[in-house]
């Protein structure tokens, strides 16, 4: 199995893109919602 | 729920393709093992390509009707597609070096992938420049319209011109061994999968945003 280790450093180099990319959308949203529930909690308080 | 079951499908179809790359696939006669990144990289440049091409219709969609969604969907699919051409300009000069004996050759695939990546980054830096919203959303439809134009030249550089990169196996009759083939689909359809997922995902990042950014205006307000 020749160049196995080209072979596995593309997959992990790929597969680590695509996970790094999800978790980091996913937590700038989760960030996001919890800012939308400060806000609606604070605009509920005003009035 | 929906959203865990999706993400569950798309890592078990992840995983099977992969293992169909790494187990179940024939070794290729010329270039043998490392042929098998071609799995990931061939699928990842048409699920790169399908991406930009839903940013182009999201552009064109805010051109005609002026809703934010279809600005959603453009900023989304276009930062999707970037992440599906990063991997592809990745793994292909980790795949040429042991095919090619160099990494990376200036031939006009090649250099109009590059292009084409350059160019989306481009689009998603313009958009941290404008501040207002619609404003924001109307350049950069303007802009994604326009670069979309890379996208034919990147499909059709390995027909009009001499280049390093092979020419195309898939949708050609006697190009690819029939497993090599059904492995293939299987790691199209799960890429393809995986891009729907992202791009839902990165858009309901938009939706949220925008949900904040209307509250912050009515607490400036209040």
């Amino acid at each position: 199995m020749k160049n196995l280790g080209s072979v596995m450093v593309a997959y992990m180099i790929g597969w680590g893109v695509f996970f790094v990319y999800f978790v980091t959308v996913a937590r700038r949203t989760a960030d996001l919602r919890k800012d939308v529930e400060r806000l609606k909690q604070s605009l509920t308080r005003g009035k | 729920m929906s959203k865990v079951l999706g993400a569950a499908a798309v890592v078990i179809l992840l995983s099977a393709s992969a293992y169909g790359a790494f187990f179940l696939a024939p070794n290729e006669l010329t270039m043998g093992f490392v042929q098998r990144i071609f799995y990931l990289h061939a699928p990842c440049g048409m699920t790169a390509l399908a991406a930009f091409m839903v940013c182009f219709v999201g552009n064109l969609g805010y051109l005609f009707k002026r809703e934010a969604k279809w600005d959603w969907l453009g900023v989304s699919s276009a930062e999707v597609g970037l992440a599906f051409c990063t991997v592809v300009l990745l793994t292909g000069p980790i795949w040429a070096k042991p095919a090619w004996g160099v990494y990376w050759a200036w031939d006009a695939r090649l250099t109009s992938t590059l292009v084409l990546w350059l160019l989306y980054l481009s689009y998603l830096i313009l958009r941290t420049m404008v501040d207002d919203p619609d404003r924001r959303a109307l350049i950069s439809s303007f802009y994604g319209v326009f670069i979309f134009l890379d996208v034919p030249l990147v499909y059709g550089s390995i027909w009009w011109w001499r280049t390093q990169h092979p020419q195309p196996v898939v949708f050609t009759s006697g190009g690819l061994n029939p497993e090599m083939r059904k492995i293939f689909y299987l790691s199209w359809l799960s890429l393809t999968a995986l891009m729907v997922l992202l791009i839902r995902q990165r858009y309901e990042l938009e939706a949220v945003r925008a949900e904040a950014q209307t509250l912050a205006r009515e607490a400036e307000a209040a």
